[in-house]
């Protein structure tokens, strides 16, 4: 087993691995930044759908 | 501890120490510094003069949108790109420190991250414009990606040459956003920047020769020497700089362009003479051809965003046609 103090304190074994504060902070930041990109298409079909359809939305027979 | 004990030893922490960890350690910035945002700023760029040169109009959200779609492209090529060359950019002290030699991301995080890219760049092109501008912007990454950085890059000198095409293509992809097809005016563009490019990379390639050499990269001056790349740059240069006018003779370029090409061109092509006249062994530039190689490098890059940004304003402010600031319209 490897020396958790020479790896920063991240623990690699058979029960799994446990990250090192520094780890844990990336990997948050990048699920912050994969959900405001889900959330930015999201929004820019939205946007799209509106810009596409235009006038058009109102054009339709009562 | 015998020898043979001690070898195995040191294998054992080589092998640990660059086996990729076991969860993802790379930051926001490592991702995003994978899309080469500086290349893309420069695709953007001249994306939307294509756009703006195209002979129709877009919805500017919808405008806005295809360029994101293109620029992410973009991002998406240099991903995988670096996804590729993640051994070439260990041994050269360029780009020894991105994420992937670095060891912040993994290879196969790396191609993940551009495939997923590539993927989405190409579907939401084609849902907000038409399907030929998603097709030509595939085409693009796959050019970028599979022409250039897999097959050229490490087997021919003329890699870049070709390869260049993939840097000229975005005008044309912008047109085609706007209008569903290319013009003879978005080949132009194509054209001038695909011309452009080896003197450009070339000037650096004679500066850098000894990181492509070390990385195995058979660049024009470790192959034909440095005499024979001062030459070619001469050469391109004296093609590159006239095509650059065609705008102004098509009337798709005004007086800033006409300033931005002509004056342009001329330090264009006395640079590159200067180049070419600065001696040096077959392999070295000597101190005098180093510094006007880099001058080059610099110049040309301004050049090229001089001519663009000049088609930009033009477009943007209304400015007409080089003809009709002169008196003799028949002429033109």
């Amino acid at each position: 087993m490897e020396n958790p103090v020479a790896n920063g304190g991240r623990r690699d074994d058979a029960e799994g691995v446990s990250l090192t504060p520094a780890e844990s902070h990336r990997r948050h930041t990048r699920n912050v930044a994969i959900g405001v990109a889900l959330g930015f298409l999201f929004l820019l079909f939205y946007v799209l759908t509106i810009a596409r359809l235009g006038s058009n939305v109102l054009n339709r027979p009562l | 501890m015998t020898a043979v004990t001690e070898e195995w030893a040191e294998r054992e922490r080589t092998a640990q120490a660059e086996a990729p960890p076991l969860v993802s350690t790379g930051s926001v910035r490592d991702f995003i510094s994978l899309l080469k945002p500086r290349v893309m700023s420069l695709v953007v760029f001249t994306a939307l003069v294509g756009m703006l040169v195209a002979p129709g109009a877009i919805n500017p959200v919808v405008g806005a949108i295809a360029l994101l779609s293109i620029a992410v492209g973009a991002g998406a090529s240099g991903c995988l790109n670096m996804w590729w060359d993640a051994d070439i950019d260990k041994v050269m002290t360029r780009t020894r420190n991105r994420p992937i030699p670095g060891g912040r991301i993994t290879g196969a995080e790396a191609l993940t991250f551009g495939l997923t890219l590539s993927f989405w760049a190409v579907f939401v092109l084609g849902v907000a414009t038409n399907w030929f501008a998603a097709a030509f912007l595939a085409f693009t990454i796959f050019f970028y990606v599979g022409i250039y950085s897999i097959w050229l890059k490490r087997s021919t000198p003329q890699n870049i040459v070709i390869g260049g095409a993939a840097g000229a293509f975005p005008p044309m992809v912008g047109e085609a956003a706007v209008t569903g097809s290319v013009s003879i005016d978005g080949f132009v563009l194509f054209l001038i920047i695909f011309l452009w490019t080896p003197p450009h990379f070339w000037a650096l390639a004679l500066v850098k020769s000894e990181d492509y050499a070390r990385a195995g990269v058979p660049m024009m001056p470790i192959v034909a020497g440095q005499a024979s790349t001062r030459l070619q740059i001469l050469l391109y240069t004296l093609v590159v700089v006239p095509v650059a006018t065609i705008p102004l003779w098509r009337d798709a370029g005004g007086p800033l362009y006409a300033f931005a090409s002509i004056a342009g061109g001329a330090g264009m092509l006395w640079l590159a003479f200067t180049l070419w006249r600065s001696g040096g062994d077959r392999v070295a530039l000597n101190p005098y051809g180093v510094r006007t190689a880099w001058r080059l490098f610099g110049f040309s890059i301004m050049y090229l965003f001089a001519l663009f940004a000049a088609l930009l304003v033009e477009h943007v402010t209304g400015l007409g046609p080089i003809g009709n600031f002169l008196p003799a319209r028949g002429l033109w």
